[in-house]
């Protein structure tokens, strides 16, 4: 009856992100009373998996495949399928990012349950399993009470502060017979986008729009970004002018971020631009507009030029990391 | 080669999120009606390219629907479909949508089936891979450009600080984003062309719903904004330590 946690690597290294995942499995077995076992499927070292406990897990079943250390959403499925029927789980937690949401519905098909994605809360069982989650990309939220026997959540990250605990857990190797169907996608060629830092899973955001004239200025936007050790993003109109690269627009046809911090500069704040940021935790506003529709949805706001506000902004913040070393 | 686009009807951006019926339902009433952007600017340009070129010889278009969509069909019509089916049901919960788009397309039969990265009412992302799961195939989510070559699908994905080039064999499902195409207005040849181009109404098996929306919130007023002036940098990193942790 235990609660499963798909746990995702890269290279063997589990991100933050993950613990989370963990952590709110062990809460809601927890409500349960039950435990938690973490699936981890690829080559990764024991002591990394063992240190799952600290975030609640007592248990991780390891399919050590080295194909696994690729996503194979047909093969990760069978895994979580496999895992799910030796433990007689009721519920199966993934991430809602890239990965889970490429394994994730196929493990709710395939056992017949009802999935909520981007969830916000822990499940309310007095009312029966009702998870929040964000809908009208950010503009209201829905309470999704999930019906079957089986639930699968994905956990929108970056919803829960992440903590340690005392405790290790136990590291089981799990035998899966996989077909030749679960390994149909070839992967031809991987293209990182190498130094900077991850967009979609970044904590700190700097984000620069039209107000920043044009690409020549995006040194002192950077210089932040690196003080900060933040990934940058921009305003649709900057990628279609190729100010900056594609993969940086945000916003409903860009990426979606949910970063502790977004710092937006010269961008007005249009619907459709904060469609894919108005999850962040904290917005920081630059802008010489008073009447920009961003300070709306800022906590923090200066008015004034950017390019003179940015070198004083890093500034102060080297000021102060150097006074709290 | 048949393409089956997946085409959600959604309220344009823009539109104020209204709560009726005690919060357990969104008012619609007034609200403009539009094609889900990803499944339209990308999918359904992408499908129309590849007839284009002579690589496919039909594009459907399929929605789940209770209510009619004509016009926002129609528009995707005149972008260049050749015939659209609503299927008269339910659309809130994720797996009876999947389960109704599956029965159909497993019974037409196609080679391609592409929908969007994400719905912008329900934000799930989810759909595509349950339908592939329902069909037995293979599933590619969000796709940044895709080719078709013979029984082959060539594509290239966004992953987790890049991208990276899949391979795999036809039929597969494909979910689009940005770069798969570029978006596309109508022309009147299009628009005349739609006019008699048929709309399917189909009654699917009933599947019963795992998940319901019980009720709905809009998000909190921010507390109101801190103006911080722009000569006093210091105090903003202080505010931004002391009162968000975040430096
Ligand atoms: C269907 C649809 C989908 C869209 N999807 C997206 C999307 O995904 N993402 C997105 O970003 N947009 C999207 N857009 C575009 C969106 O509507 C806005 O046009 C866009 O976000 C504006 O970009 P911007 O804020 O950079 O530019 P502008 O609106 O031109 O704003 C520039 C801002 O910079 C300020 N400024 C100027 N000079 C300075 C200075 N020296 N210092 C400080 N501030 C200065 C100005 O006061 C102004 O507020 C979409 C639009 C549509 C119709
Ligand atoms: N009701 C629907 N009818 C047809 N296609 C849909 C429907 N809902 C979602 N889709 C497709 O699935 C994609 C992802 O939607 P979602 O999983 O709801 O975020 C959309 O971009 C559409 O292509």
């Amino acid at each position: 009856m235990s609660v499963i946690v798909l746990v995702e690597h890269t290279g063997g290294i589990i991100k933050k992100k993950n613990f989370e995942a963990v952590q709110y499995a062990a809460q809601i077995a927890k409500q349960m009373g039950s435990t938690v076992t973490a699936v981890v499927l690829g080559n990764v070292a024991d002591a990394e998996m063992e240190s799952l406990g600290e975030y609640g897990a007592q248990k991780v079943l390891h399919v050590a495949d080295s194909r696994l250390d690729e996503l194979h959403a047909r093969a990760y499925t069978s895994a979580l399928v496999a895992a799910a029927q030796k433990e007689s789980s009721k519920v199966i937690v993934t991430l809602h990012d890239i990965k889970g949401r490429m394994v994730a519905p196929r493990v709710a098909v395939t056992l017949k349950a009802g999935l909520v994605a981007g969830a916000l809360s822990y499940p309310d069982m007095e009312k029966g399993f009702v998870i929040k989650k964000a809908v009208f990309s950010g503009k209201a939220f829905a309470y999704v009470n999930i019906l079957s026997d089986v639930k699968v959540i994905m956990l929108m990250p970056n919803t829960f502060p992440v903590g340690k605990v005392e405790g290790k857990a136990v590291v089981e190797k799990q035998e899966v017979s996989f077909g030749d169907k679960d390994f149909g996608v070839k992967v031809k060629a991987v293209n990182k986008v190498t130094g900077a830092v991850p967009l979609a899973d970044a904590d700190l955001v700097v984000s620069g729009g039209r107000g920043m004239k044009g690409p020549e200025n995006w040194g002192i936007l950077e210089d932040l970004a690196k003080e900060l050790g933040a990934a940058t993003a921009c305003s649709r109109p900057v990628a279609d002018a190729h100010w900056r690269p594609h993969h940086e627009h945000v916003g409903q046809t860009g990426g979606t971020v949910r970063p502790n911090l977004y710092i937006a500069v010269g961008i007005s704040g249009a619907i459709q631009h904060l469609a894919g940021v108005n999850g962040s935790k904290t917005i920081v506003v630059i802008n010489k507009d008073p009447e920009a529709p961003f300070f709306k949805a800022a906590n923090y706001g200066v008015v004034g030029d950017a390019m003179e506000i940015l070198p004083r902004l890093t500034a102060a913040i080297k000021k102060f990391k150097e006074h709290h070393k | 080669m048949k393409i089956l686009v997946c085409i959600s009807q959604v309220p344009d951006t823009s539109t104020k999120i209204i709560l009726k019926n005690n919060n357990t339902s969104v008012n619609s009433d007034g609200v403009t009606y539009v094609i889900n952007p990803y499944d339209e600017w990308y999918a359904l340009i992408r499908a129309i390219e590849l007839k284009e070129s002579g690589i496919a010889t039909q594009v459907h278009l399929v929605t789940v629907d209770r209510f009619d969509v004509g016009p926002v069909i129609r528009k995707a019509l005149a972008l260049g479909g050749d015939e659209a089916i609503r299927i008269d049901a339910d659309n809130d919960d994720p797996y009876e949508t999947a389960n109704y788009i599956a029965e159909y397309a497993a019974e037409v039969g196609y080679d391609l089936i592409l929908c969007g990265k994400e719905s912008i009412d329900y934000n799930n992302g989810t759909t595509g891979a349950m339908l592939a799961e329902l069909l037995g195939v293979d599933y590619i989510g969000f796709a940044t450009g895709i080719q078709v070559e013979a029984n082959t699908a060539v594509v290239t994905r966004e992953i987790e600080g890049g991208e990276e080039t899949d391979v795999c064999n036809l039929p597969v499902v494909i979910s689009c984003q940005k770069g798969v195409a570029e978006a596309r207005i109508p022309n009147m040849r299009g628009i005349m062309a739609a006019r008699t181009r048929p709309l399917k109404v189909v009654v699917p098996s009933k599947i019963t719903a795992v998940t319901k929306i019980l009720t709905y919130e809009l998000p909190p007023a921010k507390a109101g904004i801190k103006l911080v002036s722009p000569d006093n940098m210091d105090e903003l990193v202080e505010l931004l330590h002391a009162e968000t942790k975040v430096i």
